[in-house]
């Protein structure tokens, strides 16, 4: 018999296992989680081609790269995990946990953990694919794409948490994602770059919230982001994470409603 | 340190709790349970038990009133009561895809000082299921997987939910006895149910709950002692009801004929039930389907619906 006593970090291992487990079952999220992010890409590729990339001072790799990254968040993380946190609310299993020792930040967190970690792993694989593939040189400031990772990632899971709010069943959950994913993948500079838009709409874009991670990712790789252009990257993707959190304390619904 | 303060395990006074629609499920109700004493909310559908278990259980912050668990408030001082409460929600919360197994594993990593899962699956039956995927579980056997993860930690206070609903009456009976057993171990039990027998036989004090408010408290035998015993049995061939003999001579205090089938009403059920059994053996005639019962808890409970049924129908002609 077991007497230990549980822990923040036993709980949420306890549950990300389970989650882990139901991801490898739900082979629809699986595959979109698995695979689209390594296929987009190469359209992304065939969409670049068409663009003057160097004028805007970007290569293939430096287009591509972020892109790839950016699609692990959007499918691996954020579509994911709307996806799986709606299903365990539609089931009770959230009410249910939370009679339980976890806490509510650990229901979520250790719920959003096998996604999280889908995305870092693939993010990594990614970048050293397309580093390889393409030919590209090594990064001259490589911290800020790991800044962009580090940043995307917590940003990505708390707009999920957000989206699954609002979203009321499972089946609403295959659409509410949809608007963000489309937004960012269009205006985020993932497909187009954001240097050969108009200023004003570029200005704009830059204040989504996954347009600071595609920016200090690239950046990494360009060389060429300036000390403010970081910062103020950095401070839109925090406020948009402190806006996630608002909005969950706020509005996040651990039952089904009646 | 178990001092005088923690005797009442639970305690509840004056609880409200309205829902954001402005529904109020909960109208102040009060009541306590003993260390080690099972106690049981029961109720029509929409009487308000769930509502308050899950104020009970810290789900939820209550309205008004105040609650206490061990002496602490379930809703604020969740982390402090958690590892010594065990919960059973009215339904499921549990994965369909995961196994039962699975299920009981995740259960055990979020559980301080949790028994080994396979003792409490074969505790309560489904040790034979583990590798059986919940979606594919009956009703029952959700129950029961259920039951075992609220067992898990080896609980104080135990919640149940509404524990045998879906159970076949083998398996009730199985679960009534597990929880009696927990209760000699010293467990608290506050259990839901809407099986008036169920209460009968665990329930050492219950409450009848009606539209958000306490109809009746007490022991199961204080809440059917002012209740009439009864007697019903069909009419012999040939015979009306006129030909029994005088019933307020009997103790008979009411009774209703319907077709045949007579029912008698009688706070003496012995005097009542000889003089009719004497009067059919006289006349030679047999008593078909002859049934002779004390008061239960069913009487209570309808008595207690009808009147209250009543009074709210008065109170909306009164208002109309």
């Amino acid at each position: 018999m077991s007497t230990a006593v549980t822990t923040p970090v036993s709980r949420m291992t306890a549950l990300a296992r389970a989650e882990l487990t139901l991801l490898g079952r739900t082979k629809g999220t699986l595959f979109a989680a698995l695979f689209v992010p390594l296929v987009l890409p190469v359209s992304a590729r065939e969409a670049a081609r068409g663009m003057d990339l160097a004028e805007a001072g970007l290569t293939i790799g430096t287009m591509v790269l972020p892109a790839a990254i950016g699609f692990s968040l959007l499918f691996a993380v954020y579509s994911a995990l709307v996806g799986s946190l709606v299903a365990r609310r539609e089931e009770l299993v959230l009410k249910r946990l939370r009679t339980g020792e976890l806490r509510d930040g650990e229901i979520l967190a250790g719920s959003a953990l096998p996604a999280t970690t889908t995305g870092l792993v693939q993010s990594l694989l990614l970048a050293a694919g397309c580093v390889i593939l393409l030919d590209m040189p090594a990064p001259p400031a490589v911290y800020l794409s790991v800044l962009g990772l580090l940043l995307g990632l917590p940003l990505c899971v708390g707009l999920a948490i957000v989206t699954a709010s609002f979203t009321r069943t499972s089946e609403s959950a295959q659409v509410t994602p949809l608007p963000l994913m489309f937004l960012s993948m269009l205006a985020s500079g993932m497909m187009i770059p954001l240097e050969i838009l108009p200023d004003r709409v570029a200005a704009f874009c830059e204040l989504l919230p996954l347009t600071p991670v595609m920016t200090l990712v690239r950046g990494g790789f360009t060389g060429d982001l300036s000390a403010g252009g970081a910062l103020g990257a950095v401070a839109v993707a925090v406020a948009w994470i402190a806006f996630a959190v608002f909005a969950v304390r706020r509005w996040f619904r651990w039952e089904p409603r009646h | 340190m178990e001092t005088n303060e923690h005797e009442h395990v639970i305690e509840v006074t004056g609880l409200r709790r309205v829902y954001g629609g402005g529904f109020e499920a909960v109208r102040g109700i009060d009541f306590s349970v003993r260390r080690g004493e099972i106690f049981a909310l029961l109720g029509t559908n929409g009487a308000g038990k769930t509502s308050t278990v899950e104020l009970l259980e810290g789900l939820a912050a209550p309205a008004g009133g105040r609650v206490r668990v061990l002496g602490h408030d379930p809703y604020t001082d969740r982390a402090v009561i958690r590892p010594r409460t065990g919960v059973m929600l009215q339904e499921g919360g549990f994965p369909s895809e995961l196994t039962v197994a699975e299920t009981a594993r995740m259960w055990a990593g979020c559980v301080s000082g949790a028994r080994p899962e396979e003792e409490v699956l074969t505790l309560v039956g489904l040790g034979t299921r583990t590798g059986v995927r919940v979606k594919q579980l009956s009703g029952g056997q959700r129950r029961r997987l259920d039951l075992a993860l609220a067992l898990l930690g080896d609980p104080d206070v135990l919640f149940l939910d509404e524990p045998t609903t879906g159970l076949d009456p083998e398996g009730r009976r199985e679960t009534w006895e597990l929880v009696s057993a927990l209760r000699d171990r010293g467990t608290t039990v506050l259990l839901t149910t809407h099986y008036l027998e169920e209460a009968e036989f665990l329930a050492d004090r219950l409450a009848i709950m009606h539209e958000g408010r306490i109809a009746a408290t007490g022991t199961p035998a204080e809440v059917t002692a002012s209740e009439p015993s009864r007697i019903t049995f069909d009419l012999p061939e040939g015979y009306f009801a006129g030909d029994l003999p005088p019933l307020a001579e009997l103790g008979v205090s009411d009774h209703t004929v319907d077709g045949r089938t007579v029912r008698l009403h009688t706070s003496e059920l012995q005097r009542a039930a000889t003089a009719l059994l004497v009067w059919a053996d006289r006349a030679g005639v047999e008593l078909h389907r002859l049934d002779v019962r004390s008061a239960s808890l069913e009487e209570a409970f309808l008595r207690i619906a009808k009147e209250a049924a009543a009074k709210t129908v008065t109170t909306k002609e009164y208002a109309a």
